[in-house]
């Protein structure tokens, strides 16, 4: 196993773990303000210090952890559900007008700013967690379908394809039970690279304002109400900047470890 | 090349076609009226009246549709219900901060880039390489408006070498740069390091090639091959990249001018998603698509032109 694995492990473990632990357990309950203890610099009886509200940070970052983690992952698994079938299904009609109009349909999502369309999507739908899940899902669509559809032709052309044909099973199963098993370690790796990219989407979008609502805690939101503290309160904008980009680099690095894990030879698109 | 560009041109228009049908009907289908959504839950029906003739909400969908496309070919974007300007003023008054900021990025991350691509190639291994391939990691991994944050508390508050935000306006050149200039380092960085990556791994797939060993053998040195004859052929997936690199500058513009408080087509935007000025979002979005797709063909055209390859392959 590589250092990236380990070092992506531990970090995507680490946080996976304190977004679990926050369904259990936070340091303090961070809907409860404390203004006499507002602005309190790391160390003490609150580990990372507090917020312009007294609100405890680490419990903020744990909360926050849990809100990323869920829009990422349910945005990657929008992506995954929808693309890799749309991807598996133009493969087994290679070079058909509906290969076609699938692949082509992928390359208008990929010619739009994915961000404007989510900022379009959440301006006219209203902005929370639910529509920035829809907008960053719906760009990851085309990610999995093209992928998909790419590893699958060749698989298609093999003997042991064949071999199901012959033995009569139909292009659908042959997709569920030959395709699919030889193509999953590619997903899982690019998976993990999706969603790295979709926590730091989801980061943005609450950063504007478009994403989860308050009083659900987000690592964008708490970047965009720290903004104006930087210059007295530096550690409430540093912190949960540094909580995206250890759960972001630990994804990149998990997906890099795994890709060279698994199966040097395949390839990962990063959009 | 003339069958090329024709094909290019067809799929360029039915993207915009496809665009502005989607921008157009996600405006269309928020749930109500648009003209009750934009003057909010106060509003006197006479003024929603008076507000549904003026967006024409009263003609069929169709002739709506085609009304706004028929306008903003022609540069009439329509009026702004808030400002009560025409969207295209706003539009251009704004255009010359994002603009300029976008490629003032794009000249920074393509600056850095490339040195730190190219050296981290030639020494892959080592530690040069080593230490250049974890910084792009980095790069990729920090939120482009966080970094913004602390270039701020670094360079404006501390050292004082720049201010926090705001724009001066381009009657002072100097002065304009010196405004976008932290905003473009902050919208540089993730990009820098995807072009950095980008170039190693294409120079990286390059020096395996025969022509390498070729010219290897006629006596060029490593330094010589890799300057001479790899890196015009490691620039078509380079290009490639920039060219898609110039959406998300775009979109990132957006976000960064909230940062430093810059009044570029983002704060329109914004501005007008909170004063509910649907008019003015959907043909800013457009916009933005617009040139996004354009930019994009721009690219496909130019390496077609450069490598006679890609043009056979289409």
């Amino acid at each position: 196993m590589s250092r990236n694995l380990i070092i992506g492990a531990c970090l995507t473990v680490l946080f996976t773990g304190l977004a679990a632990l926050s369904f259990l357990w936070t340091p303090y309950d961070i809907e409860v303000l404390d203004i006499p203890n507002r602005l309190l610099t790391p160390g003490g009886a609150h580990l990372l210090g507090t917020d312009h509200f007294g609100r405890d940070i680490l419990s903020m970052v744990m909360m926050g952890a849990r809100t990323s983690i869920a829009v990422a992952l349910v945005a990657v698994g929008i992506g995954m559900g929808l693309g890799m079938p749309l991807g598996l299904w133009a493969a087994a009609r290679r070079g058909s007008l509906l290969d076609d109009v699938i692949m082509r349909g992928n390359d208008l999502v990929f010619a739009f700013p994915s961000l404007v369309i989510a900022i379009l999507i959440t301006a006219v739908f209203g902005p929370s967690a639910v529509n920035a899940i829809i907008a960053i899902g719906i760009f990851n669509i085309p990610v999995f379908a093209r992928l998909t559809r790419g590893a699958a032709l060749p698989l298609w052309e093999r003997d042991f394809i064949l071999a199901a044909r012959v033995s009569g099973k139909g292009a659908a199963r042959i997709s569920a039970e030959h395709i699919l098993p030889n193509i999953a370690n590619l997903m899982i790796v690019q998976g993990t690279i999706q969603f790295s990219l979709g926590i730091l989407a989801e980061a943005a979008l609450s950063y504007i304002g478009l994403g989860a609502q308050p009083p659900t805690a987000s690592w964008g939101r708490m970047l965009a109400d720290a903004q104006t503290l930087v210059s007295i309160a530096p550690h409430v904008a540093l912190i949960p900047g540094f909580a995206i980009l250890l759960t972001v680099l630990g994804l990149n690095l998990l997906g890099d470890g795994l890709r060279d894990w698994l199966d040097p030879r395949i390839r990962v698109v990063r959009t | 090349m003339i069958r090329f560009t024709l094909g290019r041109l067809v799929s360029l228009t039915a993207s915009l076609i496809v665009a502005s049908i989607v921008i157009f009907a996600v405006v269309e289908v928020i749930p109500g009226d648009p003209a009750a959504f934009m003057l909010g839950v106060n509003a006197r029906p006479d003024t929603i009246a008076a507000l549904r003739a003026e967006m024409g909400l009263d003609e069929p969908l169709i002739a709506r549709y085609a009304a706004w496309v028929g306008g903003m070919v022609q540069g009439d974007f329509g009026m702004s219900w808030t400002y009560k300007t025409p969207v295209a003023t706003l539009i251009a008054d704004r255009i010359w901060v994002s603009l300029p900021l976008a490629i003032y990025a794009l000249a920074l991350s393509t600056l850095v880039a490339f040195p730190a691509g190219i050296y981290a190639a030639s020494r892959r291994g080592g530690a040069g390489d080593t230490a250049i391939m974890g910084a792009t990691q980095l790069g990729v991994a920090i939120p482009n408006f966080w970094f913004a944050m602390i270039l701020v508390l670094v360079f404006a508050i501390n050292l004082r070498w720049f201010s926090a935000g705001g724009f001066p306006g381009w009657a002072d050149p100097w002065a304009a740069i010196k405004a976008l200039t932290l905003p473009a380092i902050a919208l540089a960085l993730p990009q820098a390091a995807i072009l950095a990556r980008v170039m190693r791994s294409s120079l990286l797939d390059m020096l395996g090639e025969d022509f390498m060993r070729t010219a290897r053998a006629k006596g060029l040195t490593h330094r010589q091959a890799l300057w001479r004859h790899a890196l015009r052929n490691a620039l078509i997936p380079v290009l490639t990249i920039i060219g898609l690199q110039f959406s998300f500058l775009l979109a990132g513009a957006i976000i960064i001018e909230q940062v430093f408080f810059l009044p570029g087509l983002g704060r329109l935007i914004f501005q007008a998603i909170s004063a509910r000025d649907l008019i003015v979002v959907e043909s800013v979005v457009m916009l933005l698509v617009f040139t996004v797709i354009m930019v994009n063909f721009i690219v496909d055209l130019t390496y077609a032109a450069v490598d006679p390859r890609l043009r056979a392959r289409a």
